[in-house]
């Protein structure tokens, strides 16, 4: 070993600083040490990382053996979170099977569990339903509206609770299903005839202006055509999710091109099936909370 | 020692292939693992290789610059199972060449969005979204009802093969006739399909079954995202899924 030992005794004049002892050409090296706390944290730091190793999930297994070390403390991304559901569900437990199953009578006259309901409903709302029906569940064109009296499939609790698990004309083996024809498209009636059945359906909420000649057209292409789901005075048929006829609400529109349309190429919204992705209880909340939103019945 | 250490410092080349080594042992006792550990390529029943059609939306996804905004990844934490489903397994990114795990979530993630919502709403979200959902910042993605170009397709699925994607010759011999039996199953031959790509959804997507549009392909892509695992029978409390 000729490393040139330091001289203790050769201070640079410029600067204050001891050199090291090195020169080249004249050029002599100053003695900066790194400083004393730096090296301490970063010691520390390696310390600090085998005692991590120890307690925490950290060094792969070799080649043949697999596996890895697991760490004293047995720390799990995925059993903190099963657990950390597992105690949400624990907690939501007693509330939950209480509204499970629960009339619409018994909720209504529990305070707490209404205000149960509510939160998770509205929780599930936001995130699950508003996006098609809205934020307030005002419906867009296409999506009804879930905030009036209005119901295609019944608005009761228990329709409302079904409705949700199994969709409409969704993926789900008991879906309530039904399929209005493409009357146009078709080529099931003639765009006169779509015309003069628009006007009798529209006369029946006293909005059309049609003459009486075309409303008789009409009436007996409703007669033949429309009246096994819609009723003989449109007043729909909520067993097969046949719309009221008659009242102002329209699902897909209640101008007479709006509704042209709608029997030109007949309607088929789906509203997919909840039961897989929503657990019973969310569902039984989520009920509740559309129920509220406008004339839940 | 020191003096030894000289060496190095006199022959430049010496120093660059002595670093290449050093950084070389670190990358491997970090990478090398994960090619052969189970822990890290966990199998699970149900992942398949994506549909052509799929595929094809993938793409545009990519392309659109979609995992800007969106995430696909829900993290076991106990508020995102909450909301979004089970939490991503890795295994369920096993075909995604490159993954879409994403950053940032400006949209919400879509890890789980297979089934959500119908194929209308998301017809009409891609159009204008803010006709369904007033406080979107989504932009407008209307022109992807254009025709999907189908030739590209069977070079994706190759470059997929490439890196590891068991598509069969078989099913690159086929992609046009499994895009058109998916898009418009009253045209092609749906069972054949099926048995390719078992579980997979064949339907018009975008309601217009005269041509298959870009839309399909991304409405078919965003229908089966975080649906092949069947979680009512995966055990993630199982000793060799934690972790």
């Amino acid at each position: 070993m000729t490393t040139p030992k330091t001289n203790k005794q050769d201070v640079d004049k410029v600067t204050g600083v001891e050199t090291t002892g090195h020169e080249w050409d004249g050029i002599k090296e100053l003695n900066n040490p790194l400083p004393r706390w730096w090296l301490n944290v970063f010691y520390a730091c390696i310390v600090g990382s085998v005692i991590y190793w120890v307690l925490m999930p950290a060094w792969p297994g070799l080649p043949g053996i697999g596996g890895y070390t697991k760490g004293t403390l047995g720390f799990s991304d995925r059993a903190n979170v099963s657990k950390d559901i597992a105690q949400l569900q624990a907690e939501r437990a007693p509330l939950a099977a209480k509204l499970s199953g629960a009339d619409l009578n018994t909720v209504e006259q529990d305070p707490e569990l209404m205000q149960y309901a509510f939160a998770a409903g509205e929780a599930a709302f936001k995130d699950n339903c508003a996006t098609c029906h809205g934020a307030g569940g005002q419906g867009v064109k296409g999506y009804p509206s879930l905030a009036d009296d209005v119901w295609l499939w019944g608005g009761t609790l228990t329709d409302i609770r079904h409705t949700l698990e199994v969709g409409i004309r969704a993926d789900h083996d008991e879906t309530r299903y039904s399929q209005m024809p493409a009357f146009g498209r078709d080529g099931i009636l003639s765009a006169q005839e779509i015309s003069d059945v628009t006007d009798y359906v529209l006369n029946f909420s006293g909005n059309s202006d049609a003459g009486a000649e075309a409303l008789s057209r009409g009436q007996e292409i409703y007669a033949v055509n429309c009246v096994s789901c819609h009723g003989d005075a449109g007043l729909g048929d909520r067993t097969q999710g046949a719309p009221n006829l008659a009242d102002a609400e329209w699902v897909y529109g209640g101008s007479k091109a709006e509704v042209m349309t709608s029997i030109s190429r007949g309607p088929f919204g789906v509203m997919p099936a909840w039961a897989g992705r929503l657990d019973s209880s969310t569902l039984d909340a989520l009920a509740v909370y559309v129920h509220s939103r406008g004339g839940g019945e | 020692m020191w003096n030894k250490h000289k060496i190095f410092e006199k022959h430049s080349w010496l120093l660059s292939i002595a670093i290449l080594v050093v950084v070389a042992i670190g990358g491997i006792v970090e990478i090398a693992p994960l090619f052969y550990l189970k822990s890290t390529i966990e199998k699970v029943e149900g992942m398949r290789p994506y549909t052509p059609l799929e595929l094809a939306g993938r793409e545009i996804y990519i392309r659109e610059g979609c995992y800007v905004c969106h995430s696909q990844m829900v993290r076991p934490l106990r508020d995102e199972v909450e909301r979004y489903g089970h939490y991503s397994l890795a295994a369920e990114s096993m075909y995604d060449h490159p993954f879409q795990w994403g950053s940032k979530r400006t949209g919400p993630d879509l890890a789980r969005l297979g089934g959500k919502y119908s194929d209308e709403w998301h017809v009409q979200h891609m159009t204008d979204p803010r006709s369904v959902v007033p406080e979107s910042v989504m932009p407008p993605y209307a022109f992807l009802d254009r025709p999907l170009r189908l030739e590209p397709i069977k070079a994706y699925m190759t470059a997929n093969t490439l890196v590891g994607v068991p598509y069969s010759q078989e099913m690159r011999d086929n992609y046009k006739a499994d895009i058109i039996a998916q898009a418009n199953p009253d045209e092609g031959d749906v069972s054949a399909f099926l048995s390719r790509y078992p579980g997979a959804n064949a339907r018009v997507f975008d309601g217009n079954a005269r041509e298959i549009t870009e839309m399909d392909a991304i409405i078919a892509y965003m229908q089966m995202l975080g649906t092949l695992v069947n979680f009512e029978v995966y055990e993630g409390e199982a000793e060799e899924h934690l972790r």
